[in-house]
Formats: structure tokens, sequence, C-alpha cells
């Protein structure tokens, strides 16, 4: 291989712009049909538009409020749950049969229950987007634990640490890598069923907002739409790894 | 999977407890039912052959969706797995587009294809391609160097490479990718049918719910539950008796 880091960044910037590039040829040449894909200028006009707007500030804010409460809610109740049955064989007995049946369960198709049981409203949006990214968390927790070197455990008897210790001591920061793969997974859930609750309660939020622009035709919003989509996914992603690797940094020094 | 009785506890206290809750009166609203209700309400969907027909319907997009995505993951992944290059080169532009989440392309879809089976099975087939690629990529990058000479060496045209050497090297690591997939697609369909496409158990879900059948929204629910469950063990046990006795190749070979 002759290219490397930099020119290969480099080469892949070009690529992308390339293929941008590309886009918007095909769009102007009619070979893309303007009606469903508005062409990278429309909807670069439209994103800086928007830039502007008080009310795309507004669905933005919201979306990225429920995702966020909705993950917090998940991980600290998924984390301490998966705690308590990582470290304890006879709960896990009891528990985990259950947890194996309900882990393949789409997160989206229990909104309904939760419709009937609360209403369409903000608590259930909340209680949905909870419910759903608290199992990637849970089962990360419970899969961290149980892979403890158990001569950690050992230790944590010689030494008589009493239980609650063990855990903060011992078993949580060992398990950090895992309990973080499930957060990382639960960040994903609950940024997609935040869109999905907007979509289906008409709860203001750009999950509303880009399916009103499909059902309206206006094409150039729906795609400003999931460019901001795509963005929050990448960011919020990109924060919880910088955390991470905060978080993790002992591990490797 | 073993299922000692221990785990029977708990699902059994729950079920016992909600239905003698209802029975007694303690729910005073129709929102949660009870469960023999429900066990009614599934038995009388499965015999009147609504539930059969939903399940057909969501199944079929869901595997259309998921053959489709996962023949390009294969051959996108198995070209970024050959050349570094390329899929250095590709990086950002992927990159870019795999955050993206697949619900996010629901009104995209709506709006090209309308309702339908053609618009689930598009949103499905962009879920299931990123996994399918991914793992493709790494199965094939840690191939033996050793099979890939002796490719080079006969002199093999790459069709010939692909599914005679690559293929079969891969497949092991490739089929946990497509395992991932194939329960990506049963959710990601149901939540195309709850959103917007009016087919499927997604769509009964939401009938059910608007007409305030709680009893048919559990039925539904918990069969979905148990087709992912059904799905997810059948496809695992298929991997431990197609790959489980040659070990892993690939990953033996690192």
């Amino acid at each position: 291989m002759t290219l490397r880091g930099p020119m290969l960044w480099g080469g892949s910037v070009i690529v992308l712009l390339l293929l941008i590039g590309l886009w918007q040829l095909g769009s102007n040449a009619g070979v893309i049909p303007q009606a469903f894909f508005p062409g990278p200028d429309r909807t670069f006009e439209t994103l800086s538009d928007q830039f502007w707007s008080e009310e795309f500030w507004l669905a933005f804010s919201e979306t990225i409020r429920r995702m966020f409460f909705g993950f917090v809610l998940a991980s600290v109740l998924g984390v301490a749950l998966g705690a308590a049955l990582g470290s304890s064989p006879t709960l896990r007995e009891y528990l985990e049969p259950t947890l194996e049946l309900i882990r393949p369960l789409p997160a989206s198709a229990v909104i309904p229950v939760f419709v009937l049981m609360l209403g369409l409203n903000e608590r259930m949006v909340l209680a949905v987007i909870a419910f759903g990214s608290i199992w990637p968390a849970l089962l990360g927790t419970v899969h961290g634990f149980k892979t403890v070197e158990p001569r950690l455990y050992e230790v944590s008897r010689i030494l008589r640490l009493s239980r609650l210790e063990m855990i903060w001591k011992i078993a949580l920061p060992n398990s950090l890598p895992d309990i973080f793969s499930g957060l990382r997974l639960a960040l994903t859930v609950s940024l997609i069923l935040a869109v999905v609750t907007e979509m289906l309660s008409g709860a203001e939020g750009l999950g509303h907002n880009i399916i009103l622009a499909a059902r309206s035709f206006r094409s150039a919003d729906l795609f400003a739409g999931i460019v901001v989509l795509g963005a929050i996914g990448y960011v919020t992603n990109a924060v919880l790894e910088r955390v991470e690797r905060h978080v993790l940094r002992w591990r490797n020094s | 999977m073993r299922i000692p009785g221990k785990g029977l506890v708990f699902p059994l206290a729950v079920l016992l407890l909600w239905e003698l809750a209802a029975r007694s009166g303690y729910f005073t609203s129709t929102s949660l039912s009870y469960p023999s209700a429900i066990l009614f309400a599934g038995w009388g969907l499965l015999v009147d052959g609504a539930m059969w027909k939903a399940t057909r319907e969501t199944f079929g997009a869901a595997l259309g969706g998921m053959a489709i995505g996962a023949f390009f993951g294969m051959i996108v992944g198995i070209a970024f797995g050959l050349s570094r290059l390329l899929a250095s080169l590709m990086r950002l532009s992927t990159e870019s587009l795999r955050p993206v989440p697949s619900v996010a392309l629901i009104p995209l879809a709506l709006l090209i294809y309308g309702y339908g089976y053609r618009m689930e099975i598009v949103v499905v087939a962009f879920a299931c391609f990123w996994p399918v690629m991914i793992v493709t990529e790494g199965a094939v990058r840690g191939i033996e160097p050793r099979l890939m000479e002796v490719a080079r060496a006969l002199k093999f045209p790459l069709v010939a490479r692909v599914t005679k050497i690559i293929l079969p090297a891969a497949l092991p690591r490739v089929f946990v990718g497509l395992r991932l997939a194939a329960s990506i697609s049963l959710v990601v369909a149901v939540t195309v049918e709850i959103t917007t496409n009016p087919i499927g158990l997604g769509y009964g879900l939401i009938v059910a719910q608007e007409g305030d059948r709680a009893d048919r929204v559990f039925a539904f629910l918990i069969w979905i539950g148990f087709l992912g469950w059904l799905l997810n063990a059948l496809l695992l046990r298929a991997q431990r008796r197609w790959f489980g006795k040659f070990g892993n190749w690939s990953e033996a070979a690192r």
C-alpha cells in the first residue's frame, strides 16, 4: 500500500464530495427525480433556512430532550437492576429466563400497550423510550458482572467487603466496557423510539416534522430532517465514546 | 436452552397476580385486560386466520428486505474486506450514512412508494445492510492468508475466488451477521407497520389499540415476542449445527 494516514483521509473526503457532486449532477439532469430526491443544493438550502427558524430549533430540542431523559432514565435503572441481577446468582436463576423472553421483543411494539395505559401524552413517550432502552443497558451490565475475573470476587471476600462495596469497588469498574457497549446500543434505541413516538403521537419534534413533510410532498424538508437525525445519531454516539474513553482511561495506563 | 423450574416462578406469579387483581375488580379501567382474556383473544385471532395473515405479511416484508440488504451488505463487505484502499477511501461516505436511524427513512420510503410491501422492504433492507456489511468486511479480512495465496497460485478469476475461497471461509462469521440482520428485520418491519404501513402484525397492534381492545393488543404483542424468540432460537441452532463443530476458521486463523 502506498497511501497512508492523512492522504487516505483526504481521499475519503474527496470520494464523499464526488458522490455529492454526482447526486447534484443526476438531480440537475433529471436522472434522479427531484420530487423524491431534492438534490444537495436544495437540501442544504433548506438546512440553512432551518438554522434561522425558531420552529426548527423547538422541534430539535424537543426530540433531543425526549431522547436524553429516556436514555438517562434507562441507563440509571438498567445499570442498577443489572448490578442487582449480576451480583446475585439466586436472583438470576429466577429472572434470567423471563429476561431472555422479553429481550427480542421489538421496542416499538410495546407502544400500543403504553398508549392504552397512559394515553397519547408526554409521559407515554418517556415511558416507551425508557422501557425500550433499558434492556441493552441491563443486559450489558449483567454480562459484565458475570465475566468479572472470579479471583477478584475471592479477593473481595477475603477483604470482607460488604456487597455494596464489592459492587462499587470491584464489579462495577471491571464491567464498564460491557456496560458502555450496552449504553451505546441504548442510545441508538432511544433516538429511534423518540422519532417513532413523535410520528405516532403527533408530539412536536423532528420525527413528526419528517412524516408531515412526506405527507405534503415537501421532499427538501424531509431530506433536511433525515440529515439532521443522522447528525444527531453521529454526534450523540461520538459524545458517548468520548465519555467512555475518559472513564476508562485508567485501563490502558 | 435450559428452562429451570425456578425460571418459571416469576412469570407465573406475575400472571396469577394479574389475573386475580383483574378478577377482584382492582383495575377500574379496561386498559390492562387480564391473562385469560388475552389467551382467549389470541386463540380467536389464530382461529379466524387474522393472526396468520398478519404474520405472513410481516414476514414477507421482513425476509424480502433482509435478503436485499444482506445481498448488498455482503457484496460491499467482500469488496471492502479485499481492498483496504477501497475501504478507507469509502470510509467517510459510509460512516456518514450509517448513523441515520432507519426509522428516519420511513417517510422517504412512503413518499416514493406509497403504502405497501415495497416501502417496508426498502427500510428493512437499509437496516439489515449495515450489520451484514460490517461483519462480512471483518470476516473477509480475517481469512487465513495462505488460502488467498492458494487462490492466487491457482490463478482463480475474481468470481471463482469469491465463490470458492472467500465465501466458504468467511461464512461462519458472516452467518452471525445474518442472524443479527434477521432479528433486526423483524423489529424494523413491525416498526414500519406501527408508524405508517397498514399491513401485518404492527398494523394489527395499532388497530387493536385504536379499538380499545387491550386483550388483542397483548395477544399481538406476545405473538410478536414469541416469533422473535423462535426466529432467534432456530438461527442459533442452525449456526451451532452447521458451523459449531468446525470451530470458527476465520477466527482461528488469527
